[in-house]
């Protein structure tokens, strides 16, 4: 009896999850552009993925969510920041929801993980964040349905050791989260501070996640004229100002995100006169920026960083490939090329695309500094732009090939030749 | 506790099991594809029940052995070219073996200590595993981890396609569970569960209680390497990601939610938290606070989890604290020997 | 490697090993009442900085933010001891569990009413100066940290062996049978421990909050710490606590100054060998 009730519970059950399981799948409606944006909604990275989505958004209510005629549906699936849940939402959206492309993806091993997905199922793949080196380097003939609008983590840091150079700097001591990112934003800087000159005397590499730097401040060569600092996210908050109570009077220079606008209002005055490069900053003094600003800022209430000004370009990039094919989707390869191919004026700047497919633009070298801009009443921290390089792609001026025969940048990698 | 009408609870088993092989292959790739992730990860969360369950032992430290098994799968095949072929089943031997190794180490350390201690002690100890992982960059990739460019191809069949690696997961999950189930059957599980409620007394009665709770922490991270080497499959890429201290709560709350003792009741663990985290999370994005309230509300008033549904409404209302001491309290009486032990 | 940098380091420690303590000491009096092990405390700390924010977004006063902060999460603690812990009964395991799964609903919670930006709580400016003696430069605000901790440990101390609650708490931890048989209102003890370990946690990050920051993911990354620190001290120990922060401050800032190679085994490592070798920490009772 108790059996049988037992049985028949757990029919009950399997019929009810088959049911919600075999719902069918929303047939493709004429003119419709599906995309399937995967961000990290929840998690400990939510705030990026709503920088992303926002961005994005935002884009698709000025043009009224319809690109050339044709009607735009963007699917957002919360990838958690997981890689793995990453590649699961990417073939849902793919398979299921019949997505032309997918847009997004954060860290590296959310870019990783997809860009085979995007082979294996001949699917679009644009890159708006994720910034892993290899992707479109040595690995790029893996991936031919992948394409990156956004950038590579050591694309503003080689112009960043030639203005370091510059500035007569000659001897500089690293200290950079201790990830890939860290890595390659150190290893671009490397290779061209070393190459005009200068001299990386240490590396230190606190893990992802500390806040506390006492143990290493202490152990920065004195000798060193100045640090180059990357920190992400909260880590980004306290150094400076950990450096600077330590009594360290001398210049940081940041790479990218270690002053950018998610972290920057954030930050207290010690940070004033710090440098950075990147290539995107709110302060940027074109009217299409000063645009943008003000309108992200009027609606969702705080400074739009790279990660949505990446978004926001992105769906414009996809609207000119759909002005071009009059609104027709015009298939996985011909989308890639003709994306490829666009010479974009975004609101970071003038933008094309390197023939590993990453994009080509200009790199800001930024200071901060408290003051009023776009008639905002208020002083605030911007990174003010001081200096511009245009037309910077990954492998900056070695040439594709020349570049490609090192191998991508590591903790090893460039060797650390002057440090004892 | 679950020894009562074993047959029934067999059967019933077995027809869910019947059923989702046989349903899930015609609902859609997404569908199927959870479902593998859910089976694969399931094998590391029956693991699990083995230590809390039957063993009384509750570890915070399992990922390490699921990083193991995807880890040496993931490196074996892109390295040196191993695994994708027939020697796939190599791979699963080595995974396990190479787990059972980690967990052999590791037993030593970490059951010294008991209770809440054993908890800290598998913290601090899968910790390490994350930490070696992140560290050692030329092995395992850090932070990016490995990519898995295909899946296996053997027996002339090959596994890139979601129905047919479905399958592979899943006969390797129900082999699992039969020998799992097998195991905590036999006389050395019915020792397990007498050291799990009265540890002196089984002492007394001249069992060896270390060597028995060691081997079962053993096989249990030998049945992790297995999940890792299939969950490294079915996602294409492990990371440090797999090895990180979430992922050993999750397999322990999914035993929780689930019913502890069960070893199937991990299973719906595993179900349920699949569903609402990957399933529910493409219709809402409060999906989170259902989780959340599911865990609570469970944990609260379902103190033999999921599977002990049907003994509930079979008992109405008034469920005994014997029902409700099944695996839970017990597993706590390990925790507290200043209570007075026997 | 001069004077200067191991007297910087040993600084740099104990200031670490400070905010620890207030971290750690609230998780150790609530293990060594009720013998469960909180998960959300972390969520306390979190939260308690949250809350620390809303106060000085809404009133400027950094001061006030302290107790109020404090106080409102010792009430959130208070009540999830009474609501939904006290019903469990001794059952340690599902216990745990059920603070892990408060603490994934407060960290969405979190996420929801405060956003996901990196927040930095302000102190007065009198605490951001660093003051230099003999050459070194000593941030205010890492002797606050040490200020505040000695305060507190006092207190705490003071409390438990000058006071008549003091003495029932103790006879608690000690054997809380026995502490109801001589009369002692043990269920009160509880959830009196519970809500000063909530204050505790909370306590800490607001003053971590300056320090470490306000941002998603603070919750977990605090909780191993708290457990090195309890378990090293032994738990249900004070004094434990306090020497088991100051170990893990030290030895954690040492490791990662002169092996940074081996940064993120400095703190796992140490305490997988100590409970190896014993079981109940360095100072553990049981």
């Amino acid at each position: 009896m108790t059996k049988t009730l037992q049985r028949r519970a757990g029919l009950l059950l399997l019929a009810a999850g088959a049911a919600l399981a075999l719902r069918p799948a929303p047939a493709l409606a004429q003119q419709e552009l599906k995309i399937g944006i995967i961000a990290p909604v929840t998690g400990i990275f939510a705030q990026v993925g709503a920088d992303m989505t926002n961005g994005f958004k935002m884009y698709l209510e000025q043009t009224n969510s319809t690109f050339a005629g044709t009607k735009v549906v963007p699917i957002i699936e919360d990838s958690q920041g997981k890689p793995d849940l990453a590649v699961t939402k990417a073939r849902k959206l793919i398979l299921e929801d019949h997505v032309q492309m997918i847009v997004g993806g954060v860290l590296a091993t959310e870019g990783y993980a997809l860009a085979p997905v995007s082979t294996e199922l001949k699917t679009v793949y644009i890159s708006s964040v994720t910034a892993a080196d290899d992707l479109t380097q040595r690995q790029i003939g893996k991936y031919p349905y992948f394409i990156r609008e956004s950038w590579s983590s050591s694309q503003p840091m080689h112009p960043f050791g030639q203005w370091a150079c510059d500035q007569g700097y000659k001897k500089i001591a690293t200290i950079a989260a201790d990830y890939a990112f860290g890595y390659e934003s150190v290893g671009g800087f490397q290779k061209t501070f070393e190459a005009c000159g200068g001299k990386i005397v240490q590396k230190i590499w606190p893990p992802i996640g500390t806040k506390d730097f006492g143990p290493y401040i202490p152990t920065i060569k004195s000798d060193a004229d100045a640090v180059f600092s990357l920190m992400v996210g909260p880590m980004a908050l306290q150094f400076p100002k950990q450096l600077r109570n330590s009594g360290y009077t001398k210049p940081i220079l940041g790479g990218s995100v270690s002053y950018d606008e998610a972290a920057l209002p954030f930050m207290g005055d010690e940070v004033i006169g710090d440098v950075s490069a990147e290539q995107y900053s709110a302060a940027l003094q074109t009217p299409k920026n000063e645009a943008f600003v003000k309108s992200y800022r009027a609606k969702y209430g705080k400074v739009p960083s790279y990660f949505s000004e990446s978004n926001y370009t992105t769906a414009m990039m996809i609207e000119d490939v759909m002005k071009e094919t009059g609104g027709k989707w015009p298939g996985a390869e011909a989308f890639i090329a003709k994306m490829a191919a666009l010479h974009v004026d975004a609101v970071r700047g003038p933008l094309s695309f390197d023939e590993n497919r990453n994009v080509v633009q200009n790199i800001y070298i930024k200071k901060v500094e408290k003051t009023t801009l776009f008639g905002y009443p208020k002083p605030e921290l911007w990174d003010v732009v001081i200096k511009t390089y245009p037309n910077v792609s990954q492998f900056w001026t070695f040439g594709k090939d020349a570049f490609l025969k090192q191998p991508v940048y590591s903790r090893d990698y460039p060797p650390c030749k002057y440090c004892e | 506790m679950s020894m009562t009408r074993p047959q029934g609870k067999v059967l019933a088993v077995a027809a869910v099991l019947v059923g989702i092989a046989l349903i899930v292959p015609h609902t859609n790739s997404f569908v199927i594809l959870l479902t593998t992730r859910a089976l694969a990860f399931s094998i590391l969360v029956m693991s699990v029940d083995l230590l809390l369950g039957f063993t009384g032992l509750a570890s915070m430290g399992q990922a390490a052995y699921l990083g193991i098994g995807a880890y040496l799968t993931a490196i074996l095949a892109t390295r040196y070219h191993i695994g994708l072929g027939d020697d796939f089943w190599l791979v699963v031997a080595l995974a396990m073996l190479g787990s059972a190794a980690l967990a052999a180490f590791f037993g030593l350390l970490a059951m010294r200590a008991s209770g809440v201690y054993f908890l800290m002690i598998t913290l601090a100890l899968g910790q390490c595993v994350w930490g070696l992982a992140y560290r050692w960059n030329s092995l395992t990739g850090g932070d990016n981890g490995i990519n898995l460019s295909q899946r296996p191809r053997f027996f002339g069949i090959d596994f890139s396609h979601g129905v047919t690696f479905f399958y592979l997961v899943f006969a390797l999950f129900a082999i699992s569970l039969l020998l799992m189930g097998t195991l905590v059957r036999s006389p050395f599980g019915r020792s397990l569960v007498g050291i799990r409620e009265r540890e002196l007394r089984m002492k007394i009665l001249g069992y060896n209680t270390w060597l028995h709770k060691y081997i079962a922490f053993v096989i249990a991270g030998a049945f992790g390497g297995l999940s890792g080497v299939l969950w490294v499959h079915t996602a294409g890429i492990v990371s440090t990601d797999d090895v990180v201290l979430t992922t050993s709560v999750d397999a322990l709350l999914m035993v929780v939610l689930g019913g502890a003792g069960t070893l199937f009741g991990g299973v719906l663990g595993a179900g349920v938290v699949f569903f609402v985290r990957e399933y529910l999370s493409t219709l809402v994005h409060w999906w989170q606070y259902v989780l959340g309230a599911i865990y609570v509300l469970v944990i609260l008033y379902l103190p033999g989890g999921l599977m002990s549904i049907p003994q509930r409404l079979r008992q109405g209302r008034a469920a005994p604290r014997a029902a409700a001491a099944g695996a839970l309290a017990t597993a706590s009486t390990a925790s507290s020997p200043a209570r007075g032990a026997g | 490697m001069g004077a200067q940098f191991w007297l910087i380091q040993i600084f740099n420690g104990i200031s670490y090993g400070a905010l620890l303590f207030l971290v750690g000491s609230g998780l150790s009096l609530i293990f060594g009442v009720m013998r469960i092990v909180n998960l959300a405390h972390g969520s306390y700390f979190l939260l308690g900085g949250y809350v620390a924010l809303s106060v000085i977004w809404a009133t400027g006063s950094w001061v006030l933010s302290i107790p109020v902060a404090a106080v409102s999460i010792a009430i959130l603690g208070l009540a999830m001891e009474r609501v939904f812990l006290r019903p469990l009964g001794f059952d340690p395991l599902r216990q745990v569990l059920l603070t892990v799964g408060f603490a994934f609903l407060f960290q969405q919670a979190a996420l929801d009413i405060w956003s996901g930006n990196p927040f930095d709580i302000d102190p007065p400016d009198e605490l951001t100066r660093s003051i230099v003696v003999g050459g070194l430069h000593l941030p205010m605000y890492r002797i606050f940290m040490i200020g505040v901790a000695l305060a507190i440990g006092l207190t705490l101390w003071l409390v438990m062996e000058k006071t008549r609650l003091g003495a029932a708490i103790r006879a608690t931890v000690d054997d809380a049978q026995m502490a109801r048989g001589v009369g002692i209102n043990t269920s009160l003890i509880s959830t009196l421990i519970f809500g000063l370990g909530a204050f505790l946690a909370a306590l800490g990050g607001v003053i971590g909050g300056a320090f470490l920051g306000v941002y998603p993911g603070l919750d977990f990354e605090i909780l191993p710490l708290a457990f090195a620190v309890v378990i090293i001290g032994g738990m249900g120990s004070l004094g434990g606590a306090a020497i088991g922060a100051l170990v893990v401050g030290l030895a954690d800032n040492f490791g990662k100054a002169l092996f940074p190679e081996v940064a993120y085994f400095t703190l796992y490592a140490p305490m997988a060998l100590i409970l190896a070798v014993r079981p109940t920490g360095l100072f553990g009772r049981e």
